[in-house]
C-alpha cells in the first residue's frame, strides 16, 4: 500500500490521468495488480470496471507479474520466415511456459512481439536488454542455460 | 417545445426540435432498424443500423445522433443503405449463437427484428462464422445468465449500469475481435459490484442477458411491490395459477419501470411450501390444524373475555389500508380500547410526532419524482441505495443533472461516493450537527427572511438557542471539521431548492423527535418548504407504513390523525361505528410489550409482525409474549413470533388480495389480486371481519376491500376524494379533498397545516445517546439493512437467490479495530451488550468508522435486536435502535 501511495502522490487525482497512472504503476510494480487498479479507481474517482476496460484495451498493460528475466521472441516477418515459431516452442519446452506466462519460480516470462528491429539477425530474441540473433534450437538451449 | 417540419420517406411529419431523426421516425411509426438505441439512454451510435440519407444520397448519417431540422428530407431505405447495414449485420451474426428457436428471447429479439428487415447473405455468413461459441456462459448470478456468445456489443447494458443505476459494474473490456462486456478483471458477475437489479437484463435487446427462469406468461396483473415504502408499480406475470415473474410498471410515475433486486427477483416466497395454509390451534404445546370456524370461534370466545385495556392489537404496515382500518376499528369499537399500534413506532413515530408539531403533517412534503430536479440533496441518516434503492436512483439522477449532494452518515455508505460533501459525524449527535448548520446559516445571513417573516413562528427563541452551537462546540460533539460544516450549510442554503431525505438514522434514537425537529428548523430557516423539489422527506420503511399511520393504527389517533382525546372526533366515530369509544390514548407498541410483561395486557392480536426480531431487547419481548393469557398471530409464514401464539391464522399475501397501499410520498395505489391465496389462507380484512362478526358486532359486513375503502374515505378527510375506481390507472397523493381534487404532491404550499397555519421553529439542546461506550462495552453498535434482504427476512430469506447474494449476518468493523482485537476476515465473534449476546462472522471494512460496529436485523440466527437498547424517546416512544454499547470478542 505504501508503494501505491508513493506512486499516486505525483498525480492530482483527475480522471484524465488514468493512463499515465497505470503506466507508472506498471513501471514500478512490473504489472497492474488488482489491488493497484482498485486504488487507482478510487484515487481518480473512476469506476473500477472502466479502469480495467482501459487497461485491457492497450496491449502495453499486463495483469500478471513478470519474472526476473523477460524473454521476448521476435515474430516479425523476417524472424517468422527464419523459424521464430520453432524458437518459441523450444523456449516453451525448456522453461515450461507458454506465450504471456511467467514460470512458477518467478524467474522467466515469455512473450512474443511483432518486431524488435533486428531483422538482419533473424531469428532473434531478447533476454532482458540483450539481443541474441541468428538462433537455432541448439543455440537457444545453450543461451537459456546461462541465465 | 418548438416544433420543426421534415419529411421522412416523403411523409410530412412534425417533431420536437430537440428530437433525433430516429426518435421522430419511431414516434411517427416509421421503422428504422436499430440495435444500440434505447429510449431511456443517451444515444451511442455504435451499431450503425440506423444509417439514413439526409437531403442527399451521399450524405449518410446516423439517425440516433442527428437532430431534426426544419425542412430536412430523410430517406430510410435505399440500395446503398441496405448494403452498409447488411454487411454490418452479417458481422454480428458471424459471432452470434444460432439457437433462435429455443432462445429465451425468441420473438422478442431486436437482432431478429433487424435481420428480418435488412436481410443477410446466408452463404457469406456461413463462410465467416466462428467455429463454435467459445466463451463460457456466466451463470454466477442466481437471477440472470450472461451469455457473451449472444452479445452484439450494443453497450445498452453498459450504459444502463452507468446512466440509470450508477453502479458501473459493466464496461467494454479488451479490444478488436476480443472485445466483450466485462466486469472489473473480467470476473464472474457475482464477484463484481453488480447489485443484481436486473435493469440491464430487461434492456438487453438479444438473449445475452436473460433471467434464469425466463418464461412467457399467460397474463399480467398490475399491482404494487410489497417491500419498501417507495411503492414501485409492478406487473406480476402469471402462468397457470402461479406468479412466475415480475416486471417494472413503466406507466407508474413512482418508478417508471425501475426496480431493485428484491422487487424484480424476490417473489418466490409467494408460492413457498412453508406458507401457512390452514388455521392452527395450539393444544398441549403443539399446533394442530383447525377449520376456520373452529379457530374463529375460539378467538372470538377468548377475546370477549379481555375487552378494554387487557387487550392490545399490533396492526401491520405490510397489510392494506382497508385491513389497517378494520384492525383499529376492531380494537376500538369491538374491544373498547385504543391499545393499537404497529411497527411505525419503531421507525418513523418521531417524524409523525415532530412534524405534526412543526409543520402540521408527519409525512414526506414532496413527491419522489421531484427529487431528481432538486438543486441540493441533503441525505442524513439514510442509506438510500440499500434501503430505498429506487429513490437512490433519483438521487443519482439529480446528481447527473447537476445537484449538489451532501451525505451525513457515521458510516461510509455507498452514496458517499456520489456526494460532494460527506459529513462523517458520531452516531447520535444529529441535533448538534443540524443546529450547527443552522447557526452558520444565520450567522452568514443565508436565511430566507421573507419566508420566516411570512410563514413561521417562534424564530427569536430558536435563534437564541443556536448561540451555543458554535462550529467549535459542534466539532467537539460530532467530530465534523468546522470548515466542512460551513461548506455544507452554504450549499444547502444556497441551492435553488434543497431536499432533505432522512430515515431511521435520524429517528431511531432516544431523542429522535428532537432530531426531526432539527431538520424541520433547517428547512424552515431556508424556505425549503412548500415548493417543488425541496422539503423534508422521511423515507418510510414498509410498503404501507404511511397508510397504516393514516388509517389510525396508532394509539392516540383515529384515521386521518384525528385525536382520540377530542370529544367531537370521538362522537363522530361513535356515530359512524355505533359503539362507545374510549377517549384516553392507548399504549404504544413498546409499552404494550412492557404491559404484557407486567401482566396488564393479557390478550394480543398480532397481525403480520415479527416482534421477536424487530423490537429492541428481544429477550424481554420473548418473556412478555410468553406471559400472555391468549395470543393470536395472523401471518403468511410461521414467524419466530407466531410460533409462540395460541392460535395462528393464515393470511393471504399481497398477490392474493385487493386493496390499497399508501407509499412514502402519500400516494394511495391500488393492489390487485393476481392469484388465489395459498391453501385455505384468507385476506386479513376477511379474517378481522369474521372475528368481529363472531363477537356479534355490527359494521363488519364487507363483501370486498372496495366497500371498506368507501367507509374509511368517508371518515378520513385526507382520503375523502379517493375511490378504488379513481386510482385504478394511477395512484394519487393525499390530501385529496374531493372527487375532483387532483391530490397534493407538494404539501404546505400556501400555509402549514398547524393550528396557526405557520411553521414553528423549536429551540433545541443536544442530548447524548442513552448508552455510550465505556471500558466494559467499548464499541457503539448501529443497526442497518442490506439491499438483499428485507426486515426480519420472513419473505426474503425464503428466496434462494437472495440468500446466495447475502447468506448470513456479518458484523462490520473497521480494519484498525479488527487488528487491535486480532480479528481476521470471516472470524466468528461474540457481540455482547448489557441485554444479550449473539454470534456472527466479521467483515472488515473501512466503511465502518473506528469505534463503531454495525449489523442488520434480517437474520434470526444472529438477532441483532437481542443487543439493542429499549431506551425510549420521551415523545414518540421509539427505542434507540441505532446506538448501543457492545463488546466484541473473538470466539
Amino acid at each position: 500500500m505504501q508503494d501505491l501511495d508513493n506512486i499516486l502522490s505525483s498525480f492530482e487525482g483527475k480522471s484524465g490521468e488514468l493512463i499515465p497512472v497505470l503506466q507508472k504503476i506498471q513501471n514500478e510494480l512490473g504489472y497492474l495488480s488488482e489491488e493497484a487498479m482498485l486504488r487507482a479507481a478510487e484515487f481518480l474517482n473512476i469506476p473500477e470496471s472502466k479502469v480495467f476496460g482501459v487497461a485491457s484495451f492497450y496491449s502495453q498493460f499486463r495483469f500478471t507479474p513478470t519474472g526476473r528475466n523477460k524473454i521476448t521472441v521476435c515474430e516479425g516477418t523476417a524472424c517468422h520466415v527464419k523459424g521464430a515459431k520453432g524458437i518459441k516452442e523450444e523456449i516453451s519446452r525448456i522453461k515450461g511456459i507458454e506465450d504471456g506466462e511467467t514460470s512458477s519460480c518467478m524467474e522467466y516470462t515469455l512473450e512474443g512481439v511483432a518486431c524488435i528491429g533486428c531483422c538482419a539477425l533473424a531469428p532473434c530474441i531478447t533476454i532482458n536488454d540483450d539481443v541474441h540473433g541468428r538462433l537455432d534450437k541448439k543455440k537457444v538451449s545453450d543461451i537459456l542455460k546461462e541465465i | 417545445m418548438h416544433k420543426v417540419s421534415l419529411t421522412i420517406d416523403g411523409v410530412n411529419i412534425k417533431a420536437d426540435a430537440s428530437m433525433t431523426v430516429l426518435e421522430a421516425a419511431l414516434e411517427n411509426n416509421i421503422y428504422i432498424p436499430n440495435l444500440c438505441y434505447h429510449k431511456d439512454l443517451n444515444p451511442a451510435g455504435t451499431c450503425r443500423m440506423c444509417l439514413v440519407e439526409v437531403n442527399d444520397p451521399n450524405n449518410q448519417v446516423i439517425a440516433c445522433q442527428t437532430t431534426v431540422e426544419e425542412g430536412m428530407s430523410v430517406i430510410t431505405d435505399s440500395p446503398r443503405l441496405k448494403s452498409v447495414r447488411q454487411i454490418t449485420l452479417e458481422l454480428l451474426h458471424v459471432n452470434h449463437t444460432q439457437d433462435c428457436t429455443h432462445c429465451g428471447k425468441n420473438s422478442n429479439c431486436q437482432l431478429q427484428e433487424v435481420t428480418s428487415y435488412v436481410g443477410v447473405n446466408e452463404a457469406r455468413v456461413e463462410q465467416l462464422r466462428k467455429s463454435s461459441p467459445n466463451i463460457e456462459k456466466d451463470t454466477s448470478n442466481p437471477f440472470f445468465i450472461f451469455d457473451h456468445n449472444k452479445c452484439i456489443l450494443c453497450g445498452i447494458c453498459v450504459r444502463t449500469c452507468n446512466e440509470i443505476q450508477g453502479v458501473d459494474a459493466l464496461q467494454f473490456g479488451y479490444r478488436g475481435v476480443n472485445t466483450v462486456v466485462s466486469t472489473f478483471m473480467d470476473k464472474p458477475v457475482i464477484e463484481s459490484v453488480c447489485e443484481s437489479c436486473g435493469e440491464c437484463v430487461v434492456r438487453c435487446p438479444v438473449g445475452a442477458l436473460l433471467p434464469v427462469d425466463e418464461m412467457k406468461t399467460s397474463r399480467e396483473v398490475s399491482t404494487i411491490c410489497p417491500y419498501c415504502g417507495v411503492g414501485c408499480g409492478i406487473r406480476l406475470g402469471i402462468r397457470g395459477e402461479r406468479v412466475v415473474n415480475v416486471k417494472g410498471d413503466e406507466g407508474n410515475p413512482v418508478n417508471r419501470g425501475r426496480l431493485c433486486v428484491k422487487g424484480r427477483f424476490g417473489y418466490n416466497w409467494i408460492h413457498h411450501k412453508e406458507r401457512l395454509k390452514e388455521p392452527l390451534v395450539k393444544k398441549e404445546g403443539k399446533f394442530v390444524k383447525a377449520t376456520w370456524d373452529e379457530a374463529l370461534d375460539l378467538v372470538a370466545e377468548k377475546f370477549s373475555r379481555y375487552r378494554g385495556s387487557e387487550f392490545a392489537a399490533f396492526s401491520s404496515a405490510k397489510c392494506t389500508n382497508e385491513e389497517n382500518y378494520l384492525i383499529q376499528k376492531f380494537a376500538r369499537a369491538v374491544m373498547g380500547t385504543n391499545n393499537v399500534d404497529h411497527c411505525a413506532r419503531l421507525c418513523h413515530s418521531p417524524s409523525v410526532a415532530a412534524l405534526a408539531q412543526s409543520l402540521g403533517s408527519g409525512a414526506m412534503t414532496n413527491s419522489i419524482e421531484e427529487i431528481a430536479d432538486a438543486g441540493c440533496i441533503f441525505a442524513i441518516g439514510t442509506n438510500t441505495t440499500e434501503s430505498h434503492p429506487v429513490i437512490g436512483l433519483k438521487v443519482k439522477e439529480a446528481r447527473r443533472k447537476g445537484a449538489k449532494v451532501i451525505v451525513a452518515n457515521p458510516r461510509r455508505i455507498d452514496l458517499c461516493k456520489k456526494a460532494d460533501i460527506w459529513l462523517q459525524y458520531r452516531g447520535g449527535t444529529d441535533v448538534a450537527l443540524l443546529m450547527g448548520m443552522c447557526r452558520v446559516i444565520v450567522e452568514e445571513n443565508l436565511t430566507d427572511t421573507s419566508f420566516i417573516a411570512r410563514r413561521c413562528e417562534n424564530y427569536e427563541a430558536f435563534k437564541e438557542s443556536l448561540q451555543e452551537f458554535t462550529p467549535a462546540y459542534v466539532e467537539e460533539i460530532t467530530g465534523v471539521d468546522p470548515a466542512l460544516l460551513r461548506e455544507a450549510a452554504r450549499i444547502y442554503a444556497g441551492a435553488s431548492s434543497s431536499s432533505v431525505l432522512y430515515a431511521m438514522g435520524i429517528t431511531q434514537h432516544s431523542h429522535g423527535t428532537d432530531n426531526v425537529l432539527a431538520i424541520s428548523n433547517l428547512a424552515l430557516l431556508t424556505g425549503n418548504l412548500g415548493k417543488p423539489s425541496s422539503g423534508i422527506n422521511p423515507l418510510r420503511g414498509q410498503n404501507n407504513v404511511q397508510g397504516a399511520c393514516d388509517m389510525g393504527a396508532l394509539p392516540n389517533v383515529y384515521p386521518g390523525y384525528q385525536k382520540v382525546s377530542d370529544p367531537d372526533v370521538k362522537e363522530k366515530f361513535e356515530n359512524a361505528w355505533k359503539a362507545t369509544l374510549d377517549e384516553s390514548p392507548g399504549l404504544t407498541l413498546t409499552e404494550i410489550v412492557n404491559a404484557a410483561h407486567k401482566g396488564d395486557v393479557k390478550a394480543l392480536y398480532l397481525v403480520g409482525e415479527n416482534s421477536l426480531l424487530s423490537e429492541p431487547d428481544g429477550n424481554h419481548v420473548l418473556e412478555a409474549l410468553k406471559k400472555l393469557d391468549f395470543f393470536v398471530a395472523q401471518d403468511i409464514f410461521m414467524s419466530e413470533t407466531a410460533s409462540l401464539a395460541d392460535v395462528v391464522l393464515p393470511a393471504a399475501s399481497f398477490a392474493e388480495k385487493n386493496g390499497t397501499f399508501t407509499n412514502t410520498e402519500r400516494r394511495v395505489q391500488l393492489v390487485r389480486k393476481a392469484v388465489n391465496p395459498a391453501g385455505d389462507a384468507k385476506p386479513d380484512w376477511w379474517i378481522t371481519s369474521q372475528i368481529a362478526k363472531k363477537m356479534n358486532h355490527r359494521g363488519f359486513d364487507f363483501k370486498n376491500a372496495s366497500e371498506i375503502f368507501v367507509e374509511l374515505a368517508a371518515l378520513t378527510p385526507s382520503y375523502k376524494g379517493i375511490t378504488h375506481e379513481r386510482i385504478s390507472q394511477k395512484g394519487i397523493s393525499w390530501p385529496v379533498k374531493s372527487r375532483v381534487h387532483k391530490g397534493t404532491p407538494v404539501l404546505h404550499k400556501d400555509s402549514f397545516s398547524t393550528a396557526s397555519g405557520k411553521g414553528k421553529f423549536f429551540p433545541l439542546k443536544y442530548i447524548p445517546p442513552a448508552e455510550m461506550p465505556d471500558e466494559q462495552y467499548p464499541f457503539i453498535l448501529t443497526t442497518g439493512r442490506s439491499l438483499y434482504h428485507y426486515h426480519t427476512g420472513t419473505m426474503t430469506r425464503r428466496v434462494d437467490g437472495l440468500n446466495i447474494l447475502k447468506e448470513r449476518e456479518t458484523v462490520e468493523i473497521n480494519p484498525g479495530d479488527a487488528s487491535l482485537l486480532g480479528l481476521g476476515e470471516d472470524d466468528r465473534v461474540r457481540v455482547t451488550s448489557r441485554r444479550g449476546e449473539i454470534e456472527a462472522a466479521v467483515k472488515i471494512t473501512p466503511n465502518s468508522p473506528a469505534g463503531m460496529v454495525s449489523m442488520s436485523f434480517h437474520f434470526s440466527e444472529s438477532p441483532a435486536n437481542l443487543l439493542t437498547n429499549p431506551a425510549l424517546d420521551p415523545v414518540a416512544k421509539i427505542p434507540e435502535l441505532k446506538v448501543c454499547a457492545v463488546r466484541v470478542e473473538k470466539i
